[in-house]
């Protein structure tokens, strides 16, 4: 599989669940798990450009695919994407542990619907948890990426 | 213009955003090549013994390097005090589903959970004790030895005539309910010995006394254990020091000479991980028809799972904030603390405060309901007046600033009371399906309780100018980089970007006491800060000899970074330079700043909610909140800790729980079935500003990481109350979760 735009390949044991493949083969440890039943959104990662919950995925489901990572989502100069941005302009994590599954269902998020309301914003996400900000800044930079990146369309295309 | 008090975005979050964070699990350190991966046996039944434990099949597993069991665990030095003891692994008896009773140790984490499947437990099975009435009973006993499940009591019943001066009582009894702290990061922990000396890395909220805490329990001397702590993610109270797992991991690695990592599934954090709340409260509030409140008094049952840990003491605050913003004539209180068959209770967000308010805060409202006044009125009627402090509660707190007639006159103006009323009236007498509630709490809390352990502070400025600071305070989320950062900046004008922050490994911070108790700003910050006014003195004087002046005669340019004779910016010396006079290790301040007093936050909420009256659903529209935790430092960060404050607040007043059934078997193990609040049943929150600073502190601020907590989940649920209070209904328990809404509008309708 390509991940973060790499090659990655390895024979793992076909119960290798895909964010055991990220974080023990590919080393990206930005991928957390948060629990064991998909119902978190921790290991939320982009396969083939949507979100998927990488603890629901065998690694062999995704041979020959294209999956992202937190780690891949910045430009190659290091550029924060503009939903990344507006995390941090928004003060939308804390702790920064759901952070990585939740940036990137957010990402999904707006490529399926680049000027959402409020509500289709919380909707969005509700399969992912964050413990510490109560969503209210989260939800908050999701709506400013969405304006940011209706501002400055090159931005969406990444 | 000073930065304090201005919104610094996160230093801490572009890595965590794109590298994402360095949490324990991901450690790929060299110390650690090769470690062997912790899975632990956990018992399956609430309460049993213990009559055989057969390891072979395990041991002969795929990858398996050793098992262990309570037979290892000889030459440890007792676990407690005979008869109530914890031992690290379950010896002949298991108390709760999830005691850790055999460790596996595996090269793969698969081979992990497969081997620990194979480890055979014989139990004998014993009757479960769960809920706090059938361990007052007595019927069955946790512990061999003892005589009732009663493990600690204290106060005193309320004394003749306290309620005599009274037209109405109102009498209730109610649960706090038991809920999961759910941090989103589950417990995690790697050890290595080397030399006969320990290195523990662990998920904790502080480092020094994780340390303190194995070393005691492994019969170790301080000095040869190392706790580094990664980054947190999310504590919440459940992570304060260590725990038996975490301390049976470092025990694990010794046993087996190899270092050793674990991370637990959600499942086993959700049994394994201590549970917060836990109490039944029975109120008893009494006052005049006019509604002044006389009297009230609450007593308390904890239920402090199967081992007491802090849930020991969870009531103990709870009984000194009984009284809240309250000026009653009479309060008093009184506790049981009993041990169940369940998971061990400890502090959870707010730890025994949020107790202390939900209760008075649903009795003013009760008591309100009787003699058909609004509960705003009858908030106002009995509230300490502003002129009272400081103010000695009944329970013996002294209340060091408040005003909390203007807080609740704040939140009411920004909610739009009045027109809610009338919006509420209009629903009812259309006889609308989804009718309106609104929920107030008033509330006071107390920070830093613990404050007399104070807190440390280590701050170096080198001879390039950059300020390093040793914290004795390490974070899980709250920002104390940019905090502490911001305090340095402020006082010496170095850049926020040439100040780095320092905490959680001990060898580098050997003292310090941690992030819990809503402390850290108030604490830590006011250690950085007294630290950054040392080295500022300091530098004073070299730079008055370098420049050949009186010292009198020098001023710190602030927004610079530079000293100069005053008026003379040709004389213009930076950090570096005065920094390099002042030897090889540059400028040092230590400080251990211990405060007099503890602080005491307080605010008002109000909970707007649509109860649909056929189906119970309960909607939250709206959360109006005033938080005063003295002067704001970095409104970002202090709205943060409300945003989150309040939504596990309104968790608990609305859906979660954590539920056993007679057997004692966990209902909630996976967050499939425990109901963890998320992005729709929120709204967006409004905070209403308001600071009166503590003379406490030279900061001038109080504790802002629970107030969200405090006041959220009384104001939620009397609003779920208040929305079909026309039916009849004066309360409904915690969670007010459709069901439960739903059949009290059934009953109330039955009985009408």
């Amino acid at each position: 599989m390509t991940v973060n735009g790499a090659d990655v390949a390895a024979d793992v044991e076909d119960r290798t669940l895909l964010v055991h493949f990220l974080r023990e083969v590919a080393g990206l440890t930005a991928t957390n798990v948060g629990c064991d039943t998909t119902s978190c959104g921790a290991c939320t990662v982009l396969l083939d450009g949507e979100s998927v919950k990488s603890c629901t995925v065998l690694a062999a489901q995704a041979d020959g695919h294209d999956v992202v990572t937190a780690e891949g989502l910045a430009g190659p100069d290091g550029e924060l994407h503009p939903v990344q941005r507006a995390f941090r302009a928004e003060h939308g994590l804390q702790c920064g542990f759901c952070t990585p599954g939740m940036v990137l269902a957010a990402v999904s998020l707006l490529r399926e619907n680049p000027q959402p309301t409020e509500e289709q914003v919380r909707t969005g996400l509700e399969g992912n948890l964050c413990r510490c900000t109560g969503y209210h800044n989260i939800v908050r930079a999701v709506l400013t990426a969405a304006k940011d990146m209706a501002a400055e369309p090159a931005e969406v295309a990444r | 213009m000073s930065i304090l008090g201005t919104r610094v975005v996160r230093t801490e979050d572009p890595r965590l955003l794109t590298a994402g964070g360095t949490y324990t699990d991901d450690l790929r350190l060299p110390e650690l090549a090769g470690a062997l991966r912790v899975t632990f046996v956990r018992s399956p039944v609430a309460h049993a013994g213990i009559t055989a434990i057969d390891t072979g099949a395990a041991l002969a597993a795929p990858g398996v390097a050793a098992v262990l069991t309570a037979a290892d665990l000889a030459g440890l030095p007792p676990a407690g005090d005979q008869p109530v003891t914890e031992p690290l692994l379950a010896s002949g008896r298991v108390r709760y589903v999830g005691e850790p009773v055999a460790i596996v140790l595996t090269e793969d984490g698969y081979q992990g959970e497969d081997a620990a499947e194979l480890v055979s437990v014989d139990y004998e099975p014993l009757t479960p004790v769960a809920g706090v009435d059938t361990a007052l009973a007595g019927q069955s006993l946790l512990f061999p030895g003892t005589s009732s499940n009663v493990v600690g009591s204290g106060g005193q019943p309320a004394p003749a005539g306290a309620f005599g001066g009274c037209d109405v009582v109102v009498g209730r009894t109610f649960p706090n309910q038991r809920v999961a702290p759910v941090p989103l990061e589950v417990r995690a922990a790697a050890a290595r010995w080397a030399n006969g000396r320990l290195t523990l890395w662990a998920s904790t909220q502080n480092a020094q006394q994780a340390r303190d805490a194995v070393a005691a329990a492994l019969g170790l001397d301080q000095p040869a254990v190392r706790v580094v702590t990664p980054d947190v993610g999310g504590g919440f109270g459940a992570k304060i020091a260590t725990d038996r797992d975490t301390t049976a991991v470092a025990w694990a690695a010794r046993q087996v000479g190899r270092p050793v990592r674990w991370v637990e599934t959600r499942h086993e954090n959700l049994l394994g991980m201590v549970h917060g709340r836990a109490q039944q409260h029975t109120i008893r509030i009494g006052g005049t028809r006019d509604g002044r409140i006389l009297a009230y008094h609450l007593d308390i049952v904890q239920d402090c799972g199967a081992y007491p840990r802090f849930g020991l003491f969870l009531p103990t605050l709870t009984q000194l904030m009984a009284s809240g913003v309250y000026d009653l004539p009479y309060c008093g209180s009184s506790y049981q603390v009993v041990v169940t068959n369940t998971t061990p209770v400890s502090a959870y967000r707010g730890a025994g405060r949020p107790e202390a308010t939900a209760a008075i805060e649903r009795a003013v409202d009760l008591f309100a309901a009787e003699i058909g006044m609004d509960p705003a009125e009858v908030r106002r009627r009995n509230l300490i007046p502003a002129e009272a402090f400081p103010y000695t509660t009944p329970g013996g707190a002294v209340y060091d600033t408040g005003r909390y007639e203007a807080a609740l006159d704040k939140v009411l103006a920004a909610a739009g009371y009045p027109e809610l009323r009338a919006e509420q009236a209009r629903r009812r007498e259309r006889g609308d399906v989804a009718q309106l509630g609104i929920g107030l709490s008033c509330y006071v809390e107390i920070t830093a309780g613990d404050y007399s352990g104070g807190e440390t502070s280590r701050l170096m400025v080198d001879s390039t100018g950059a300020a390093t600071v040793y914290a004795g305070s390490s974070p899980h989320g709250q920002g104390h980089q940019t905090a502490f950062a911001m305090l340095v900046s402020a006082e010496l004008g170095i850049p926020m970007d040439r100040i780095t922050v320092r905490h959680g490994d001990t060898d580098e911070v050997p003292r310090g006491v941690g992030t819990y108790g809503s402390r850290s700003l108030q604490l830590g910050g006011s250690a950085v800060h007294q630290a950054a006014q040392d080295v500022r003195d300091q530098a004073r004087g070299l730079a008055a000899k370098m420049l050949e002046a009186s010292e009198a005669d020098l001023e710190l340019d602030v927004s610079h970074g530079t000293w100069m004779v005053r008026g003379d910016p040709d004389t213009a010396l930076g950090w570096a330079a005065v920094a390099g006079q002042a030897g090889p290790g540059g400028l040092v301040a230590d400080v251990d700043f211990r405060p007099a007093s503890p602080t005491f936050p307080f605010g008002a909420h109000l909970a707007v909610v649509q109860v649909d009256t056929e189906t119970g659903r309960v909607t939250l529209l709206r959360h109006v909140t005033v938080d005063d935790a003295g002067r704001v430092l970095n409104p970002v960060l202090a709205e943060g800790q409300r945003h989150g404050g309040i939504a596990q607040g309104v968790a608990q007043a609305l859906l979660e729980e954590v539920r056993y059934d007679a057997d004692g078997n966990p209902l909630t193990g996976t967050l499939a079935d425990y109901a963890a609040i998320t992005a729709t049943g929120l709204p967006s929150f409004e905070l209403v500003e308001m600071e009166t600073p503590t003379t406490v502190n030279p900061l001038g601020v109080k504790g802002i990481g629970e107030a969200g907590t405090i006041g959220a989940t009384p104001a939620a649920l009397n609003a779920v109350v208040d929305a079909v209070a026309h039916l009849g209904i004066r309360h409904i328990d915690m969670p007010a979760t459709p069901l439960r809404v739903w059949t009290a509008i059934n009953e109330a309708r039955a009985r009408s």
